[in-house]
Formats: structure tokens, C-alpha cells, sequence
């Protein structure tokens, strides 16, 4: 296939399996339920099962987007669920002891609060990552088993109940789409306007793919590693604050729990590798939806809604395999060889030591 | 001293116990072993020699089971073999001692020695015997440390003794010690040749890997000595001149001269002026001995001296990759701080490293955004290199270079080395450095490419920047050089002018006898 | 301390697989420095357990450290899995779900009617296989085990789902005589077959792991794979190994589980990893792998169980303060040795 159709283009930047997962479950759910497409305008709202995708899909989106860029600089950060927990834990807490607790006064002061705090919390992670040198796996594992617990004693363990209208518009309110979704979608916009039109997203993935290299020529990784983990932990606070909203209520325990994994997961599906480097934010879009899409279409297939984490086992070990040189070299046909072929007996430590 | 010296019969009696024919590896986009012919007889020293890139670790891998061959054959003790892991090899007697240590620091010393046939009782591991076993392998061999102890408590050079140790309970009948000296201090090295000594004594071929010609001399029978992946040939010890050897090593290549003018820079060198890089009792323990060195603006300063000699140790700590421990540095007769990459750029310090695939490349970025990376790095992300200044200088580079593919969009990993080698040239050039430090810029590219960046330092310091020029090929440094600083050791031995200096010189300095230099370097 | 000799039994029960070790002492320093992570653990341990009583009545007593061990019994065999593979630099966080799916396989066969024995090889088996897969899959195409093992993770809760997303209680004779039944030791202490079966998986964990050359490969791998490869020990062998033992044990510390809730629950064990990996990280284990004890990870559990038992004394303390002490000391812990890696640097 050449790259210069907008299918092979596709497929170099890596973005068609993604599309086609997406569509091919889209498809299905269509044939399962032709009333799926439809989308319909009340009060100025839009309704559909597209539009649940999408609104649902906002907080894990967002999550992806900060996860993306951390992989990119060959980090993980485990500890955005916790930190969707304390924020949406601080926002409601704030709320329900304000002396006007129904204002979008108390509202704007809490959220701004509760933000200011998550972003202490990315500074926190940055610091464990990048100055102190820690596996981003184990620095972020602190904050993920200490992070509910500091929710929990915001809360005073309880399961708080807002009633604010300023506030619900972050997770349920609608400008024609979810306000969420919005949200999420400016987030992805702008990011890839700064990462993008700016020189960040070269930086990050070029101390992603080579750090000594990088040293070299005189990035300063540190503050950018740092900048990342700080940019995740905003991302996941406000991922927090749309769920929380969404429901009116916070409990610490389930707000955001195991949405890292789905933020991986994301990230991976669209293309961008667990080993750091280049990154795509718009596969981490698509990979965002096919994951929400596909939950939906098992409830909306009638299947038991817990075969989901079946599914994401296999998309992710699926996913995983594709990307493994040596699953490739010995299951898939290589197109074309710019990539050097592997010797299938050349010994594996050696090289791949040389390469990084 | 012709260059294609014919092979000396061996001295040695009894059939070889290695004997490898025609070995050929091929890496993507590197030969690095071609048609080779080896061979090891019992109860020799034999020293395998070559510059870096030569083929001496494939080699070796190639004889240990770590790299399979393309083609050739192997013989151990007569027999052919084609050993797949390392295991294998040490099954049949051939036994690997690495330049870094490879052994276990966390576990114990009599583990490290005799894990992998380690006595045993009622199946499990019997502690006490393993230890006894190792007590004894290490007394054999003069070693008297406890066995129980971890490996990471001893320094390195016990360590190093360690891994002989490991070689030696095998009884191996082939000892291959690859760069085991390196960190050794001048006693260590005396026990370490004791050693080898008992061993060859007792019928052990030894394979032995070295850049301290002193101690190829002292300990080796017969060398092999290889360039480029060839082999240049078989002598013994004895016979051959350390000048003749250096030789080999190095090659003249005269043929490829020829297709290059001289190419010294034009530009007369004003020494009289404040120098661009003053550097006074730059050091690091470990790594290079404290020395001084003036640059001029418009000069091309060379470093010559085999690998390890400290040639590249010294640069890394003017661009402040390694941090330096001691010394001065000043650019413009302004002293300035280095304990970094970014505080050297800022001082006007560019630095082209020679492990390109490892510290020079981003391999998965476009031709564009290496080029630009060093200028970038020191704008910020906030403020990219504009577009139209980035096309201009991309269009500018790829043009003055030569830079194939001119696609800028082209990742720089499927480029050629010579043409990735002009990319990270051309990173450097667009930050309008006053110093430009080239290590290696020539290595493992082709001979056109080679011919058009020597041009460009010429070029560079006619118009007035100051180079630090590094290259295992003596000529090439000699041809672009106003000035040669030879090292060896660790340590500068002499200056030279470039332009009246000839390679027999500089081979000579580099020859000759260390004396007490290893004692100094135990003094300081 | 008072406590000492209260805590006196922990220690006799679990010295022995470590005494092959400690004779060596580097002369000169009273601990071989490689046994003082397990060692401040140890401290740790007393010092808490101390404080709990002097504080409160009743906490001081021997039934008080068997109770911790009955508690943590399922606890203690994941750890020790976990242990085997954090030790080659590995991780698995499959090891939570597999127990809930564990229960799950328990709970529904003996519902089915099938005999409890036939249960025990079943559940065994179900989570070796799974363990030799995720090894397989990590070492054969050299992914990371965090992403592997990521998938299993989701691949055996939702398995566990698909058996029954209720809950299934057990009403076999056999689990519930398990369940039930204690071994009474001198001094009226009273332990729970679970906590015999943990202990003797310890036991045989650290015989494996020091007296095998399997278990000395587990630590060269961790130590420098590279180097173990160039010294010519089988390391595919040991790191499919790691990933199938720690397969092994969390179907094991399901079968406890089990016993422990009567119930197979695909909801039992949320995040029950994370509970294992910071039992083994608190017991001095290195992330980074080649260094630790499976004595340690014991010790890591008993401390996590006393930070539980002493809030549930105290009463005042909510209990989420669990998960932050938790987090606190996995943070110490894991600053302590990134030092100590400096250092040695």
C-alpha cells in the first residue's frame, strides 16, 4: 500500500486498525439495534446511544490524553484514579460546608481549590519520577494505594451528596453536546495545538526515544518529565470533577476507580508505545471511544456487562502482541524492509541494549 | 613493514584447540566480520588486536555461542560446533571473561563461581561444600577472599579476579579474556598475568584482549590482529615491532588517501591570542589524568592515541557529558562553569559524540527535528525555531552537506551512517558553536562521506571556529590537524605540529615503553 | 520492650530458611548489610506491635499475632508468589483477580456438586496454567510484564464474572471444615489450617529459593539477567517460572480465601495486588529485583495486618488511614532503597 493514498497514510501514522475497530463495532451495533444511530434534538439537547458514548467517554479521554504524554516520555502513571478520587473528595467537601452551597460561587472556589491540589499531587509524582529517579510504575503506586485513603478522610469516609447547578454542568450539563465531552474535546485540541505548534511535543518524545541522546544535545528532561506528571494529574482531576458531577456525589472509593487502566489501554490502542517515544493523540482519541463503544455494545447486545473486562484482556494482549518486534518477527509478514530484518538467532540482549 | 603481512608460522606445538575459517556476521547495514580466519593452540597466550569497530568482540561472541555466524566454520578441539547459547560453549570448554563484569553483584562470591554445577547433596544446593569448592578454586589462583561474601562488596578488580575464578573451576582448555585490564591498577595486573602464566603452563589456550600494548608485550605469544572486520594476519609477538603492530591496527589505507587532497586548514592559527577553549587541570578520577589544553579560534586541534587512551574521556568532560571533578575550564578567556551538556552549549561548546546510534541519534524523529533538536533544546519548548528559519536552515544543511534523502520528513533512522553522521553535524553547526568537538565523525561510513566532512572542518576552521578533532585513523588526523596532542594512558605525552608531524612519529610516542606510567598514575 | 517476648514465635517459626545465609556474617558489622531491609522491617514490626500493647488491653498477647497470621494467611502465600517474582524484577497484577476467580471456580463446582478434592486440583490448576501463560507470553515476546499481566488481570476477573456475577456461597462439609477447624498450640494459641498451609508454603519457598539452583537463578536474573545468560544459567526457564509459581500461589491464596469467606465471589480481592506488592516491597524486597527474603514479605504482611488490628483497636482512627499509612510506608521504603542504589553506584 502506498502512503501517499489517505489509507496508506492511515496505516503508517497507525491510526487504521483503531478506525477500524471503531467502526466495525459501531456496525454491529447498528445491525444489533438500527434505533443506535439515531440521534435526536430535545431542549436544545442532542440524545442518542452516540452521544451516551461520548459523554461517557469524556473523563476516560481526558485521562488518556495526560496518560499519553507520559508514556510518550516512557513513564506510566498509576495514580490518576486516586487523584480523580481527591478531587472530586475536596470540590464536594468544599461545596456542602459553603456558606452558600447551591452559589457558582462555591462552586468556581471549590473546583479551583480542588485543582490546585491535584496539581501538587502531579508535582508530587514529577518529583519522585524525575528528580529522585524512582520507576514511574513504583513512585505512582504511592499515591495510587495512599490516594483513596486521603479521599476517604476528606470526606470523612462518607458518600457526599452536591446539589449545585453551576457544578452539575461539568459532568451533566449540555451547550447542544455534553458540556463533558466539550471539556474533554478543547483539552484534546489545545494539546495538540501546544504540542504540536510548539517545540513540546518533539521534546517529549525525543527524550522519550533516546535520553542520553537528549542530554546531550540540551533538553532539559527533568522539567519536562516533571511537566507531564503534572499535566496527567490536571487531566485526571478534571476527569474527576465530570464524574463526580455527573452524579452529584462523590465516593471516594469508585470515583475513577480503574480508569488508569482504561487510560492505558486508550493510549496503547492508539498506537502510542508502552516503551515511550513517538505519540499520537489523536489514536488516544479513537482508542478512548472504541473502548467506551465497546462497553456499550455489550450492554447494548445483551451480553453480561462483566465480559467487558474479557474483551479488554484480549484487545490489550492483542494490542501488545502487534507491537512486540519479536511476536512480529516470528507471526507477521513484514511489507516492506526499511526496518532491518531481525536475524530470528541473533541473540536479543545485545542489540536491543545498543539500540537504546 | 608491508601491509599485507603473511601469516608466521606458529611456534606452538600440538593442533589448534580453536580454529575458526572464513567467519563472516553481518549486522543491519554492517559487515562486521568478513572472511576471517582464527586459530588458538593449547598453552599460548594469544593477543587479538584492533582498533575499535575492528571485529574483536564479534568475534568473540561469534567462538562463545552469543552471536550466531552468516558463514564459516568453528572447530573446538577438532570437532566442528555451532554453540547457540553461551552455555553451550562453556560445556565444551571455552570459557568468557568480559571487559564489564558479567557476573551477579548480588549474589555471593562462591555462587558467582560455581552456580550452574554447583555441588549438591539430596538435591539441594550443599552450601558448605560450594563454599570449600570455591575456597579452593580461589586459593588455586591466589585470590584469598571469603566465599561467602557478595560479590558487590569487593571492588572491581576482585571482581574481575572473580570471574577468572569462575573461568578456571570449569577447567577450561580455552580462557578467553576480553579487555579484563581496563580498571585494573599495576599490581593487580602483575597478579592477573601470574595467573595466566599458571594456567598457560598448564596446557590452557588464552585469548587475550587489550589496548595496553605494555602488557600485549608482556604476557602474549603470538597476535592476531584485525581492521575493519578483516583480518590483517597472524604474527608472533616476538617479531613484530610495536611500531609494525600499530600499523596493522591503524592501516594506511593509501589508496583512499590519494582520492583526498591534504586538507589542513589554511587558516594560520594565531596563538598569540586568547584561546577559544582553555582548559588547566581538567580531570576525573577514573577516567582521564588532570591535563591542559588551549584551542585557538581557527585551529583544528587533533587527539591522537589507541582507544582507551583517554581521548574521548577528555572531551566528554569539556562538554560537560561526565562531570569533571578538577580543573578549569575558560571559552574566550572567560571562566566558565561546565557540569553539563546545557551549561557547555551555553559557552558556545558543540560536541558530536562517537556512539552516534547511542548518544547522538533520536532514531524515531524526521532529518527536521534532529537537525534542529541542539537549537531547539537551547530555545525552550515555548519558543519554537520558527518555520521559516527552520525551512531555511533545513534547505541550507541538506544542500551544503550533501544530506541524502532531502527529504527533510525522512526518519534518520533509514538513513546511511554517513548521512546521519552529516545530520548531527548540521544540529550542531545551526547553534553557531565557537568550539566544535568532533569524536570519531568518520567512523563506519563511506569513504565519500568521509571526504565531504573532512572538507567541512576544513571548511569550519578556516572560517574561524575551533575544533577538537578525534579519529582511530592517524592519518585523517594528521591530514586535518594544525595541532596533534598525543595521549596515552590517560594522559597527554606530547604535542605535535600537525603539518610537520608524520604518522611514524605520532606511532612511535604512542609505542613507546610506559615507563613508571602506571606508577604515576597510582601516585596521583 | 515488652513485646519481645511475645513476638518471639515469628521469628522461631520462619529463622530457619534464612540460617544458611546469616552464618556468613561479614566480619567486622553485626547484620550482613543485605539482611537489613528484612531486619527493619522486623524493628518495624515490634516497635508497632509494641506500641499496640502498651495502648490497649489485649493486644499484647500470642492469639493476637496468630490472629494477624489467620487474617493475612491468603495474604501471605500471594506475597510469597510475588516475592518469587518481584525478586527476577518482574511484577504481576493478575494475582487479585485470580483469586477472586479462584473462589469463583471453588464456589461453583461445589454448587455443581463435584467433590471437594477434584476443587482443590481444579482451582490449582486453573491458576498455574494461567501463570505459565502470562510467563510464556513475557518472556517468549519480551513484553513488559506490567502490560501482561495488566491483561490478566482483566482477563480473570471477567472470567470470574462469567461463572456468576452473584455472589456463591459454600456450603461443602470440607471447605467448611476448613474454615472451621484450628490447631491448637502450647500455650492455648490458636491457629487455622490456612495459617499451617502458609507457613509451609514459606517454608518451601525459601528452601526453593536458597537451596535450588532454580532459586539462586531467580536472584542472578534480578541481579543482571544478561550476566546470568553469559553465565549460562537457563533464565527463560526462570523468569516463565516466576510468573507460573506466583500463578500457583494466587490460586492457592484463593482456595484460603475461600475458606476464609465460604463464598466465591467475583468481587473478593479488589486490588488485593496492591496488597502483596507492598507487603513485599515493606519486607525489604528490591523493585528492582535481586535482593530480598520471602521472610521479609511475611514480616511486610504481618506489619500491614498490625496497621489494620491496631486501628480497628483504636477506634477513633477511621479506617482509611489503612491505605495512607500503607502508602506512607511504601514510600519510605521504596526512598530507602533508591538511596541505598546511589550509594552503591
Amino acid at each position: 500500500m502506498s502512503t501517499s493514498t489517505p489509507l496508506g497514510k492511515l496505516r503508517t501514522n497507525g491510526l487504521l486498525w483503531p478506525i477500524v475497530a471503531l467502526v466495525a463495532l459501531l456496525v454491529v451495533n447498528v445491525i444489533a439495534r438500527p434505533s443506535f444511530a439515531s440521534i435526536t434534538l430535545r431542549d436544545g439537547h442532542l440524545y442518542g446511544s452516540l452521544i451516551d458514548i461520548l459523554r461517557n467517554g469524556a473523563p476516560t479521554l481526558l485521562v488518556a490524553l495526560g496518560m499519553t504524554l507520559v508514556i510518550a516520555t516512557r513513564g506510566i502513571d498509576l495514580s490518576v484514579g486516586a487523584t480523580a478520587a481527591i478531587v472530586g473528595a475536596i470540590t464536594t467537601t468544599y461545596i456542602v460546608a459553603a456558606p452558600d452551597p447551591a452559589s457558582a460561587r462555591a462552586a468556581f472556589i471549590g473546583m479551583a481549590i480542588a485543582l490546585v491540589a491535584c496539581a501538587l499531587l502531579g508535582v508530587w509524582n514529577g518529583f519522585l519520577v524525575s528528580v529522585l529517579g524512582i520507576q514511574p510504575i513504583i513512585a505512582t503506586l504511592v499515591l495510587m494505594v495512599a490516594g483513596r485513603g486521603i479521599a476517604m478522610l476528606i470526606t470523612d469516609g462518607q458518600i457526599i451528596t452536591v446539589n449545585n447547578e453551576a457544578f452539575s454542568v461539568v459532568g451533566a450539563g449540555f451547550v447542544l453536546l455534553p458540556v463533558s465531552i466539550l471539556i474533554s474535546i478543547a483539552v484534546f485540541i489545545g494539546l495538540v495545538i501546544i504540542t504540536r505548534r510548539t517545540a513540546l511535543g518533539m521534546l517529549i518524545e525525543s527524550v522519550g526515544i533516546n535520553p542520553e541522546a537528549s542530554r546531550l544535545a540540551g533538553i532539559r528532561s527533568r522539567t519536562i518529565v516533571w511537566m507531564v506528571y503534572v499535566f496527567a494529574a490536571l487531566c485526571a482531576g478534571v476527569a474527576g470533577l465530570m464524574i463526580t458531577s455527573n452524579v452529584n456525589s462523590v465516593n471516594p472509593n469508585s470515583v475513577g476507580l480503574w480508569i488508569e487502566l482504561d487510560a492505558i489501554l486508550a493510549v496503547v490502542i492508539g498506537g502510542t508505545s508502552l516503551a515511550g517515544g513517538r505519540f499520537s493523540l489523536a489514536g488516544t482519541l479513537l482508542g478512548a471511544l472504541v473502548i467506551q463503544t465497546l462497553t456499550t455494545t455489550v450492554y447494548n447486545l445483551g451480553i453480561e456487562p462483566q465480559a467487558i473486562l474479557v474483551f479488554k484482556a484480549a484487545v490489550v494482549l492483542a494490542v501488545c502482541l502487534m507491537q512486540a518486534p519479536k511476536f512480529r518477527a516470528r507471526f507477521v509478514r513484514r511489507p516492506k524492509p526499511p526496518t532491518p530484518a531481525i536475524r530470528p538467532t541473533a541473540p536479543a540482549p545485545v542489540p536491543s541494549k545498543v539500540g537504546q | 613493514m608491508t601491509e599485507a603481512a603473511t601469516a608466521q608460522k606458529p611456534s606452538s606445538t600440538g593442533a589448534p584447540v580453536v580454529e575458526m575459517r572464513g567467519i563472516s556476521i553481518e549486522f543491519p547495514g554492517v559487515k562486521a566480520l568478513q572472511d576471517v580466519d582464527f586459530r588458538l593452540l593449547p598453552g599460548e597466550v594469544h593477543a587479538l588486536m584492533g582498533e575499535n569497530g575492528a571485529g574483536k568482540s564479534t568475534l568473540i561472541k561469534a567462538l562463545t555461542g552469543v552471536y550466531t555466524i552468516d558463514s564459516g566454520q568453528i572447530r573446538v578441539g577438532g570437532a566442528p560446533v555451532s554453540f547457540a547459547r553461551p552455555a553451550e560453549a562453556q560445556a565444551a570448554g571455552v570459557s568468557t571473561v568480559y571487559q564489564e563484569v558479567n557476573l551477579c553483584a548480588n549474589l555471593t562470591v562462591a555462587e558467582n563461581i560455581l552456580l550452574g554445577r554447583e555441588p549438591r547433596k539430596a538435591g539441594a544446593i550443599d552450601g558448605r561444600a560450594m563454599r570449600a569448592r570455591a575456597r579452593e578454586v580461589l586459593t588455586s589462583i591466589g585470590l584469598h577472599i571469603d566465599p561467602a561474601s557478595t560479590l558487590s562488596t569487593h571492588p572491581i578488580a576482585v571482581q574481575q579476579l572473580v570471574a577468572i575464578a569462575r573461568a578456571v573451576a570449569v577447567d577450561a582448555s580455552v580462557l578467553i579474556l576480553d579487555e579484563p585490564t581496563s580498571s585494573l591498577d599495576a599490581d593487580e595486573v602483575a597478579e592477573l598475568f601470574r595467573i595466566m602464566r599458571t594456567l598457560r603452563d598448564k596446557g590452557t589456550a588464552i585469548l587475550f584482549v587489550s589496548h595496553f600494548l605494555d602488557q600485549v608485550y608482556e604476557i602474549s605469544d603470538r597476535m592476531t590482529v584485525l581492521r575493519n572486520g578483516k583480518l590483517v594476519g597472524e604474527y608472533l609477538t616476538a617479531e613484530l615491532s610495536r611500531l609494525d603492530l600499530i600499523s596493522a591496527m591503524i592501516g594506511r589505507e593509501l589508496g583512499e588517501m590519494d582520492a583526498l587532497a591534504r586538507m589542513t586548514a589554511s587558516h594560520e592559527a594565531d596563538s598569540s591570542r586568547v584561546p577559544t577553549l582553555r582548559a588547566r587541570g581538567l580531570g576525573r578520577v577514573g577516567s582521564i589524568e588532570p591535563m591542559d589544553l588551549d584551542v585557538h579560534a581557527g585551529e583544528v586541534v587533533g587527539l591522537a592515541g589507541l582507544l582507551g587512551s583517554g581521548r574521548t574521556e577528555l572531551v566528554r568532560l569539556l562538554f560537560g557529558a561526565d562531570r569533571p571533578e578538577r580543573g578549569t575550564i575558560e571559552v574566550d578567556g572567560k571562566p566558565v562553569s561546565i557540569r553539563n551538556p546545557r551549561n557547555a552549549i551555553a559557552a558556545g561548546i558543540a560536541f558530536a559524540s562517537e556512539d552516534r546510534k547511542g548518544e547522538g541519534l533520536i532514531a524515531d524523529l524526521s532529518i527536521r527535528d534532529n537537525l534542529v533538536l541542539a537549537m531547539q533544546a537551547s530555545r525552550g519548548w515555548a519558543r519554537p525555531v520558527p518555520r521559516r528559519l527552520k525551512d531555511e536552515l533545513i534547505e541550507k544543511y541538506i544542500e551544503l552537506l550533501d544530506i541524502r534523502p532531502a527529504n527533510p520528513d525522512a526518519l534518520i533512522r533509514n538513513l546511511s551512517g554517513g548521512n546521519q553522521q552529516k545530520v548531527i553535524l548540521a544540529r550542531w553547526l545551526v547553534t553557531q558553536p565557537k568550539l566544535l568537538i568532533l569524536d570519531e565523525p568518520t567512523r563506519g561510513i563511506d569513504i565519500g562521506a568521509k571526504a565531504q566532512i573532512m572538507k567541512l572542518v576544513a571548511t569550519l576552521a578556516a572560517e574561524g571556529m575551533a575544533v577538537i578533532f578525534i579519529s582511530a585513523e592517524l592519518e585523517e588526523v594528521l591530514r586535518i590537524s594544525d595541532r596533534v596532542v598525543v595521549l596515552r594512558d590517560r594522559q597527554k605525552i606530547a604535542e605535535l605540529e600537525g603539518r610537520s608531524a608524520s604518522v611514524n612519529d605520532v606511532m612511535s610516542l604512542i609505542a613507546s615503553h610506559s615507563d613508571g606510567s602506571t606508577l604515576e598514575r597510582n601516585a596521583s | 520492650m515488652m513485646s519481645a517476648n511475645v513476638t518471639t514465635p515469628t521469628p522461631a517459626t520462619t529463622s530457619d530458611p534464612v540460617a544458611p545465609v546469616r552464618k556468613p556474617a561479614t566480619k567486622g558489622s553485626l547484620v550482613p548489610p543485605r539482611l537489613l531491609p528484612v531486619l527493619a522491617t522486623f524493628v518495624l514490626f515490634v516497635l508497632m506491635f509494641g506500641t499496640g500493647a502498651a495502648r490497649y488491653e489485649n493486644f499484647g498477647t500470642a492469639q493476637t499475632v496468630a490472629n494477624l497470621l489467620i487474617d493475612n494467611s491468603f495474604l501471605i502465600v500471594l506475597a510469597v508468589g510475588m516475592t518469587f517474582v518481584i525478586l527476577t524484577g518482574g511484577i504481576d497484577l493478575s494475582v487479585g483477580s485470580v483469586v477472586a476467580l479462584s473462589t469463583m471456580v471453588a464456589a461453583w463446582g461445589l454448587q455443581a456438586g463435584l467433590p471437594a478434592p477434584l476443587i482443590v486440583l481444579l482451582v490449582l490448576a486453573t491458576g498455574t496454567v494461567f501463570g505459565l501463560l502470562q510467563g510464556l507470553i513475557i518472556q517468549r515476546f519480551d513484553i513488559q510484564p506490567f502490560i501482561v499481566t495488566l491483561a490478566g488481570m482483566f482477563l480473570a476477573r471477567g472470567l470470574a464474572f462469567l461463572i456468576s456475577a452473584e455472589s456463591i456461597s459454600i456450603k461443602d462439609e470440607t471447605f467448611r471444615g476448613m474454615s472451621g477447624g484450628a490447631v491448637t498450640l502450647p500455650g492455648d494459641i490458636v491457629i487455622t489450617y490456612g495459617v499451617v498451609i502458609a507457613l509451609t508454603v514459606l517454608a518451601i519457598a525459601a528452601y526453593v529459593l536458597h537451596r535450588t539452583r532454580f532459586g539462586r537463578t531467580v536472584y542472578a536474573v534480578g541481579g543482571n539477567e544478561h550476566s546470568a545468560m553469559l553465565m549460562g544459567l537457563n533464565t527463560a526457564r526462570v523468569k516463565v517460572g516466576v510468573y507460573t509459581i506466583s500463578g500457583f500461589c494466587a490460586s492457592l491464596a484463593g482456595l484460603l480465601f475461600s475458606f476464609y469467606m465460604l463464598s466465591g465471589n467475583a468481587l473478593h480481592a479488589v486490588g488485593m495486588e496492591l496488597d502483596a506488592i507492598a507487603a513485599v516491597v515493606i519486607g525489604g524486597t528490591l523493585l528492582a529485583g535481586g535482593a530480598g527474603y520471602v521472610v521479609g514479605s511475611l514480616l511486610g504482611v504481618l506489619v500491614l495486618g498490625t496497621i489494620q488490628t491496631l486501628i480497628n483497636f483504636d477506634g477513633t482512627l477511621s479506617s482509611w488511614w489503612t491505605k495512607i499509612f500503607i502508602g506512607a510506608l511504601l514510600l519510605a521504603f521504596i526512598v530507602l532503597q533508591r538511596a541505598a542504589l546511589r550509594r552503591r553506584q
